[in-house]
């Protein structure tokens, strides 16, 4: 016999008080457990879907105007190309891929065009020292960026595919937008003149909606000698992962790139935020809540079990129980009430939101099992400290006053 | 000499005045000695039991424990000399109701930290001197009052005590498993040596004694050997 056999046994003799302490701490844990299962794939799947969009940080100079995010580059003063090498060997985490850019307006046969130099992803691969910069390339994964599989795993269409960077694009070959196809009567494998060098057209782009349809666009060291700017680029386009841009990722960017604008769609920003602070601010809540109904649940239950037994502890007390032994025969009860709490709090709320998940917020949920020690501790700790103050009495009841209660 | 009081004193506060529940008693217990504390009821016998290893805290006197003043010493060591030195028998039995007859024998030794087949074995002897080796998995609920009474025996000295302090020990129970207790309780004095104290209402019990104890208002009026 053991104090924490004769816990065990009571527990085990009176089976329906322990349900019944255990139903609001395991109610209450499973009701988080749900939410938060639910709201971290809720979460990943704003995420996914801000980072499906395409780029969403701008590089510009200092004195470069952001009336308008799409069209700032156009005609803006220049920075040094050696920025995107800066970038790429820095340990900035959540960069996910980039482009550096230089646009002008220039006339073509009379009319004016806009006219974009871009680095195909070719050219920066073979750059050695880019390659291992862990952006490019079967090595240089996609930080956060989600993949195919990841994609149709969550029930998302593969938007990452749309916007795929340009591979490559050779010297005196070009891309013409949609509308500046139209305007200037261009067709696939034509011909056109810019600034007195002749490009080949390679493609037309099919009509997508932005300022993209009004451009030309070339590679970026023809673009660069033809203005006559070479080593300087407009600006860099940049793919930061949504979580990292709501991290401070701007804010390391602009550290290592001086007199630069690093700016973001400020919507994709503030609505990743938003998510996070409603799902930390209805978890808060939900936390409040579970100390109390659990807390108050349980530590009634032990107050209960304390009023009890006052006769046992009567009787232990006289056979040379100490104070002590009763802090560990209760508080090892609220202990065991806690685990068991939690374990099932857990249970029941993974099995709520893989159930409910797809059917209430239309997305998969997996179990976390990170959350299962979440559970237990708060379990336990929601268990231990509601039932210190009736561990307290117990263990200062007069021994002798309850051992003639009959 | 095992036990001593002198000039023990204990007031308790009842409508604005003080009750001299125990009246500057004193005695001295030896060794091996069966003590019968008998006296009407409310003469403070139980009171006087439960004080002498601080179930019940005096207001003045002194006690001495094998050698030791004990009466102004900490809860913890109090306590401790009752975990060790001491065995309790009650008119109620103040058996653990959901343990079975050899968990409630064993608890004064888990209570001591003695290991799990140490604490067996010693029970399974006891439970055998008591006669109830056959009963040793049922629950108090299933034992006639005769026999939880021998579980309640069996748990006060499995410890080994050196002195044992019943409160009406046949109180509850008929004349005949009353004769069956207190032999009992005889043997165990003779052949272990234990020194038992033990109050009582039955003139019958009160004869077991080989010293006397007769309180009334909390005074000794009759001390005989």
């Amino acid at each position: 016999m053991t104090i924490s056999k004769l816990v065990l046994i009571e527990l085990w003799k009176r089976k329906t008080q322990l349900i019944s302490g255990l139903l609001a701490i395991t109610l209450g844990i499973a009701v988080i457990v749900a939410i938060q299962s639910v709201s971290v794939v809720s979460e990943q799947n704003v995420a996914r879907n801000l980072d499906n969009l395409g780029a969403n940080i701008l590089v510009l100079p200092q004195a470069a105007s952001i009336d308008d995010y799409y069209t700032s580059d156009i005609d803006a003063p220049t920075l040094p190309m050696d920025y995107v090498e800066r970038i790429l060997t820095s340990t900035i985490a959540g960069v996910d891929n980039m482009s550096p850019k230089l646009t002008r307006r220039v006339k073509v046969g009379g009319q004016s065009v806009v006219l974009t130099g871009i680095l195909p992803k070719s050219e920066i691969a073979s750059k050695p020292l880019w390659q291992s910069s862990g952006l490019l390339g079967t090595a240089l994964k996609a930080a956060c960026a989600p993949t195919q599989s990841a994609n149709q795993s969550h029930g998302l269409e593969d938007k990452k595919l749309q916007r795929k960077a340009i591979d490559t694009l050779y010297s005196e070959d070009c891309l013409a937008g949609s509308q500046v196809a139209k305007r200037l009567k261009l067709t696939p494998n034509g011909r056109i003149n810019i600034m007195g060098k002749e490009f080949n057209v390679v493609k037309i782009i099919p009509e997508t909606g932005t300022v993209d349809d009004d451009r030309i666009f070339a590679n970026l060291q023809d673009v660069q000698k033809l203005l006559k700017l070479e080593n300087q680029v407009s600006a860099i386009e940049i793919m930061g992962c949504c979580n990292a841009i709501s991290e401070g990722l701007l804010g390391q960017l602009r550290n290592i790139l001086p007199d630069t604008r690093v700016t973001t769609i400020g919507q994709i920003v503030s609505t990743q935020i938003e998510t996070n602070q409603l799902m930390k601010k209805v978890t808060l809540v939900m936390l409040i809540i579970i100390f109390f109904v659990g807390g108050i649940s349980i530590g009634n239950y032990i107050w209960a079990n304390v009023n009890e037994r006052k006769r046992e502890i009567g009787i232990l007390r006289m056979m040379g129980a100490e104070r002590g032994t009763i802090y560990e025969m209760f508080l090892l009860k609220a202990l065991i009430l806690g685990i068991a709490g939690g374990i099932l709090g857990y249970l029941l709320g993974t099995l709520a939101g893989v159930i409910l998940g797809p059917y209430l917020a239309g997305i998969v949920v997996k179990p976390v099992y990170m959350y299962l020690l979440w559970s237990i501790l708060l379990s336990v700790a929601i268990s231990l400290a509601c039932s210190l103050f009736p561990t307290y009495l117990a263990a200062k009841f007069d021994p002798h006053s309850n051992l003639q209660e009959d | 000499m095992i036990l001593q009081g002198e000039k023990i004193l204990k007031q308790y506060h009842h409508n604005g005045g003080l009750i001299n529940a125990i009246d500057h008693v004193s005695f001295n217990v030896q060794k091996g000695d069966f003590v019968t504390v008998t006296g009407p009821s409310g003469s403070g016998k139980s009171t006087l039991l439960l004080s002498l290893f601080g179930l019940i805290r005096l207001t003045s006197g002194t006690i001495i424990f094998d050698g030791k003043q004990i009466d102004n010493i900490s809860d913890r060591k109090l306590t401790d000399i009752r975990k060790k030195s001491v065995g309790y028998i009650l008119q109620s039995f103040a058996l653990i109701p959901y343990l079975t007859t050899i968990q409630n024998v064993m608890i004064p030794l888990a209570l001591e930290k003695i290991p799990y087949k140490e604490q067996h074995k010693r029970a399974t002897e006891i439970l055998d001197y008591v006669g109830l080796s056959d009963r040793m998995e049922h629950l108090p609920r299933e034992l006639s009052a005769g026999q939880q009474q021998r579980v309640a025996i069996a748990r006060s000295i499995i410890h080994r005590p050196q002195i044992i302090m019943a409160d009406e020990p046949t109180g509850n129970l008929d004349p005949t498993l009353s004769l069956e207790i207190l032999d009992f309780l005889k043997k165990i004095n003779r052949e272990n040596k234990i020194t038992i104290i033990m109050v009582t209402h039955s003139p019958v019990a009160a004869e077991y004694g080989t010293m006397k104890l007769h309180l009334n208002e909390g005074k000794i009026v009759t001390s005989a050997n």
